[in-house]
């Protein structure tokens, strides 16, 4: 399939491994950002082809696994009123809450349903004008600007009955906050390449400075990352430490102006709790007082709630990349995709699941 | 077994206290429930065999041999398919016939999709189900739960749709049962067929029969049918329409067992995919299978819905794929005769004994990974 194959060559594939081989001369830490590149690299089994001296720890970029249980039971105890249409990425609907999950309420008769897109949600509610529709607007900067559509459309054609359960994270601040852990042993960094094509790279540019760390701009096929590591391991052997786009096929470096404009219209930066990490200050998105009203949290006025996580559960050291996931006791034994006791283990770009599927005999 | 009887529900309620939508997706939810609620409650000696259809011996208890010899037709002691099998194992008892029985139900919505509708659905699965256990398909039985208000020209359509796919897969719908139920309580329609078809070889198909050498065949693209259907019932529209691959497959089969070829194990695609299949046979036949993702013929515009949605079409539905584990000897013949009615049929894999229960795939790029039986259903991902 043409813009598909052309990226999982095998042989330029090892092509590649060999010139990261040839390159490196001692060992080095890179963390991808984004749980669809984790997926790729243990899915394609990429990182087997790399020399022994790198080690790939996989980052916070999984959307799913980020979005705090207390979200989660909000989104449960939203979904649950009989008058409410919860619409959600399919991947939300097994994260388990405190106490049960999306998937279980819909047994239970709520009214939940997978959509592909926030518009898709939008729709809905126009069809329904009866029912409360809510969307789960979870994700990167990435969905933000599909998100911020929906909004912006439910504002002009005066759609009342749609509003956003919204727990939008921030990458650049993220990266920050791992660089600042004292435990942090990652050396350069993979940079989501769809995060990028939205808001561009010119934020990664003063990290980058700062910590004096390489970025790569990097995308999600098997050569993509390959090349990724390659263009950091080069970085780091050289000791630069830049801001580079390997992605330059989706990536500039101002990104969508358009979709950034948008983002901005309906969103405003806000403090954000990560799920296993903790809150970090100016990480996520949050509506702006011009669309207030379609924030699903006042309408349905939940009032800020905590929950304890999984003391089991050490997702927060995976999704910093201090621990890999098979390196936690309760990986594939007490924590299985059946019975989750973090996030991770859940969606398809978590960390843990993916070594669960793809990975188990090493656990 | 009687001592491990027991009154309590074997499923932990805490887990899951009701039935998810995922207890049907053919996921590892599904096979919980067969293994603890179903297999648990009905075990016995056919059932154990968690094959796609019952295999049944109708004649039990010892015959007395006809005066003159009392040779079984059909398996005449030397030919081909009978090499290797062990001792007793699948062999006719003398003049008694084996018969394959299996039933299935058929939910699908929309009722009328590209490349089928749930009538012949419900004819094809049924018969495919007869040919996965090397059996003859001969008579259906079809079962119709009808909504209220469905209306008659549909309910026609259906049946006319039935009718042609039974007089092209050779079986007759020989009895039935109607119940109408309130608006609002079904999809419309849902149909149930049960099948019978007679077993002419003396093979064992079954996963059980599955051996370290086995090389495994598959006969065509895979994942057409489940994304055909998704692409209808959530308004995704592609440059051309993706049709299901909806299709009888006893015949082909069936030629397969003619010519010799010593079948271990059939297997037919359904939900939960290529995946699945391979992960309850190494399961079952305490194998370790390994295939080759790059071997696995996908179309391009499957393909394509697979990449937006982010599916892995190994794990995506099929209505007219199968795989049938081979003898190594055997394995060029059998590609061959594949070949013949399914120009893609293409080898894929091969059974090794350890690790046993394991299935794992060379990735494109020539890297080694798992390939594991999903939870539930797939869903869609978010970016």
């Amino acid at each position: 399939m043409r813009f598909i194959d052309e990226y999982r060559d095998a042989k330029l594939a090892q092509h590649y491994a060999r010139r990261i081989a040839q390159t490196v001369t001692r060992p080095w830490t890179i963390m991808e950002i984004c749980g669809g590149q984790t997926h790729a690299i243990i899915k394609f089994g990429i990182d087997e082809l790399l020399p022994k001296e790198i080690t790939l720890v996989h980052g916070p970029g999984c959307p799913v696994c980020v979005t705090p249980v207390e979200l989660i039971d909000k989104a449960i105890e939203i979904a649950s009123r009989p008058e409410v249409i919860f619409c959600s990425f399919g991947d939300m609907l097994r994260v388990p809450g405190s106490k049960t999950d999306l998937l279980s309420v819909k047994a239970q008769g709520g009214d939940v349903r997978i959509v592909y897109s926030p518009l898709d949600a939008l729709k809905i509610a126009k069809e329904n004008p009866n029912r409360e529709v809510v969307f789960f607007a979870v994700g990167f900067e990435t969905t933000a600007p599909a998100n911020a559509m929906a909004v912006y459309q439910a504002y002009h054609q005066k759609i009342k009955n749609f509003s956003l359960l919204v727990s939008h994270v921030l990458v650049p601040p993220a990266i920050e906050a791992i660089l600042s852990s004292p435990k942090n042993r990652v050396q350069g960094f993979l940079a989501a390449g769809h995060v990028c094509t939205v808001m561009g790279y010119t934020e990664y540019e003063p990290i980058a400075q700062k910590y004096r760390v390489p970025i790569v701009v990097t995308g999600f096929e098997p050569l993509d990352i390959l090349q990724g590591v390659y263009m950091c391991v080069k970085q780091l052997e050289e000791g630069r430490y830049e801001v580079e786009n390997q992605y330059t096929r989706s990536v500039r470096r101002e990104g969508n102006t358009k979709a950034q404009e948008l983002i901005r219209e309906v969103f405003c930066v806000v403090p954000r709790k990560w799920r296993g990490i903790g809150e970090i200050p100016r990480s996520g998105l949050g509506l702006t007082e011009k669309y207030r009203e379609f924030d699903a949290e006042l309408k349905f006025g939940l009032t800020d709630r905590s929950v304890e996580e999984s003391s089991e559960c050490m997702a927060g050291l995976v999704l910093q990349g201090v621990k890999k996931p098979h390196e936690c006791p309760a990986f594939g034994t007490r924590c299985t995709p059946e019975h989750p006791l973090g996030a991770p283990m859940v969606s398809s770009e978590g960390a843990c699941a993916a070594y669960y599927r793809y990975r188990r005999e090493h656990g | 077994m009687a001592e491990e009887f027991t009154l309590s529900c074997p499923i932990p309620i805490s887990q899951y206290p009701q039935i998810l939508l995922a207890h049907g997706g053919g996921g590892k939810l599904m096979h919980q429930l067969i293994e603890k609620i179903f297999g648990a409650a009905f075990a016995n000696e056919y059932l154990d065999e968690r094959h796609d259809g019952a295999i049944l011996d109708l004649n039990l208890s010892p015959v007395p041999s006809p005066k003159g010899g009392g040779e079984p037709p059909l398996s005449a002691p030397g030919r081909g398919w009978e090499r290797g099998l062990p001792e007793g194992v699948g062999v006719r008892s003398q003049g008694g016939v084996r018969v394959a029985f299996t039933t299935d139900s058929y939910v699908v919505r929309p009722l009328f999709f590209p490349g089928g509708d749930i009538g012949k659905l419900a004819v094809y699965g049924t018969v495919n189900d007869l040919a996965m256990c090397g059996a003859r398909p001969l008579f259906l039985s079809a079962g119709f739960i009808l909504e209220e208000g469905l209306s008659m020209e549909t309910l026609w359509k259906i049946v006319q749709s039935m009718r042609e796919a039974a007089h092209k897969a050779h079986v007759q719908i020989v009895t039935g049962d109607t119940k109408v139920v309130d608006k609002g309580k079904g999809d419309g329609v849902f149909i149930n067929t049960t099948g019978i078809g007679i077993i002419e070889h003396n093979l064992a198909v079954s996963p059980k029969s599955v051996r370290p050498g086995d090389l495994i065949l598959l006969n065509g693209d895979v994942g057409r049918h489940g994304i055909a259907i998704m692409a209808v019932r959530e308004g995704l529209s592609f440059e051309s329409a993706i049709e299901s691959d909806c299709a009888p497959l006893a015949e082909v089969v069936l030629k397969l067992i003619e010519a010799g070829i010593e079948i271990h194990c059939l297997r037919d695609l359904t939900r939960g995919g290529l995946a699945s299949a391979l992960n309850e046979i190494a399961q079952t036949a305490h194998v370790h299978i390994t295939i080759d993702e790059s071997a696995v013929p996908v179309r391009e515009d499957v393909q394509g819905a697979c990449e937006i949605l982010g599916l892995d079409p190994l794990y995506v539905a099929n209505e007219g794929r199968f795989i049938v584990f081979v003898a190594p000897n055997d394995a060029e013949r059998a590609l061959e005769i594949l070949r013949a009615v399914a120009p893609e049929a293409t080898l894929i894999g091969r059974v090794l004994a350890e690790p046993r229960g394991l299935v794992t795939l060379t990735s494109r790029i020539g890297a080694h990974r798992i390939l594991d039986m999903l939870s539930g259903e797939q869903l869609p991902r978010i970016c």
